[in-house]
């Protein structure tokens, strides 16, 4: 090129390169932290959208009423309800990442990619018209193919026919993974028995062409939740009567 | 020179248009331009990009060594696009959801980088700005036109507001299905690019190899 300038000296080339760069860091840091707060409460809301669907689309199995729900802490560990936290102030989310509070999945039993896990979680009950349970809705979460699914699992009060479930927050890719949000797709999840006469997890669903990681990464969450290191205990008291 | 710069400004919107003329930043328009309001946020985001970067390139274009220029003008545009997609998660959550991965991929879109190596970086800072604005707005005038299309033919709406009733809900509209798959938006751009073409010859390029009458 005919307008090439002289060439710079090396280290004033790193210093162009190291202030553009820390510039861009600090500027790209400073808005990812000052807008943090809006984005939280976005996808709150959003959690709280899918909660409402979720009670829409149960609207047809059910009788009861969405603003009849009812959240409680269980303790994972054994099943039982825990009186002492107050659903309302309890982030699973937060608390799975605090060492304290939370229990590392062996790595055999980590189907889902998580690595650890809360020990309490929150549950939202419905119950009917006398009071019987009649709706169990359970957080679930795992990984994808290229993003953390965050979703709701809804079973019937026998704790073992699922009635819906439904994903609120995924990162998966446009179209594909996605369709996990689809009506369709999710629709095929109503009716199905999450365990067999044995008692074990037996799910079997369709799984999304040209999405296998997707699916596969659906399917695990959804055994590991149901399973012992999950709401395994939980379930097991509620089909014994005891929750 | 006032002047001067309402040229630079006006100039991309036809004369030197980035899609129609450069045939930069079409996948992108394939891909957001279903609907009219995802068109707008997109239009928006790429203007903020174009006229920042553009700021930000110029401002330093007397420093830049030319063996890293490329890698600094990706920099500064990669960490505008990351803070583009933020301010819509905060604040048009729904939307920048619907425009997904391609907020992100404005990075790659060639019209930010083609502003900021072929202009910015030898224009004054005044001037860039108003080249990226006026490049922006040229991407955005093509954008608008392609989703009002699409929307319009495709779901009898504009702006998420239904014009034309469809049969299903009892009108008397079939909604032309193709229109919201990608290839429409081929067939849409092809169309307004020929018919540009057509009213200013001038644009039409001259074809790099002819099979010449004289040698064979």
């Amino acid at each position: 090129m005919a307008d090439r300038p002289a060439p710079v000296p090396a280290f004033k080339v790193l210093q162009i390169a190291l202030g553009v760069a820390l510039l861009c860091a600090l500027l790209v840091s400073f808005t990812a932290v000052s807008l943090r707060p809006y984005y939280q409460a976005n996808l709150e809301a959003e959690r709280m959208a899918r909660l409402g669907s979720i009670l829409d689309a149960l609207q047809q199995v059910t009788v009861s009423k969405p603003e009849d729900i009812e959240a409680r802490v269980v303790n994972l560990e054994d099943g039982a309800y825990s009186e002492v936290i107050d659903p309302d102030q309890y982030d699973a989310r937060r608390e799975a990442s605090d060492p304290g509070k939370s229990v590392a999945i062996p790595p055999e039993l980590d189907l889902p990619g998580i690595k650890r896990r809360a020990k309490h979680a929150v549950v939202y009950l419905l119950r009917d018209a006398d009071g019987r349970l009649d709706v169990i809705i359970l957080p679930v979460r795992g990984v994808g193919y290229q993003s953390a699914l965050y979703g709701y699992l809804a079973l019937a009060n026998d704790a073992n026919e699922i009635l819906a479930l439904k994903f609120y927050q995924q990162g998966e890719t446009p179209g594909l993974g996605s369709q996990i949000l689809n009506p369709g797709w999710e629709a095929q999840w109503s009716g199905k028995l999450a365990f067999d006469v044995t008692g074990e997890v037996s799910i079997q669903f369709d799984a999304i062409s040209g999405a296998t990681r997707t699916s596969i990464g659906v399917d695990r969450l959804i055994r590991f939740w149901l399973g012992d290191f999950g709401f395994g205990p939980y379930l097991k008291r509620v089909r014994e009567g005891g929750a | 020179m006032a002047n001067k710069y309402w040229d630079t400004l006006t100039r991309p919107l036809l004369d030197d248009n980035p899609v129609t003329l450069q045939i930069l930043g079409i996948c992108s328009a394939l891909a957001v331009t279903t609907s009219l309001d995802t068109a707008l946020v997109m239009t928006v985001a790429v203007t903020c990009v174009l006229a920042l970067s553009a700021v930000a390139v110029s401002l330093i274009r007397n420093h830049i060594p030319h063996s890293i220029r490329i890698i600094v003008q990706i920099t500064i545009i990669a960490s505008l696009v990351i803070i583009v997609d933020l301010v819509l998660k905060a604040f048009f959550f729904e939307i920048g959801q619907r425009l997904s991965v391609f907020v992100g991929l404005i990075v790659t879109n060639c019209i930010v980088l083609g502003r900021a190596e072929g202009f910015a970086m030898r224009n004054s800072v005044a001037a860039s700005f108003f080249d990226g604005i006026g490049n922006g707005l040229g991407y955005g005038l093509i954008l608008m036109l392609v989703g009002a299309i699409r929307e319009f033919f495709g779901r009898g709406s504009l702006f998420g507001k239904q014009i034309l009733i469809p049969v299903t809900q009892g009108g008397g509209f079939e909604p032309l299905h193709i229109m919201l798959l990608p290839p429409s938006a081929f067939f849409i751009i092809a169309g307004i690019i020929w018919f540009i073409r057509r009213k200013r010859p001038q644009q039409v390029e001259k074809p790099e190899f002819q099979h010449g009458g004289e040698e064979s």
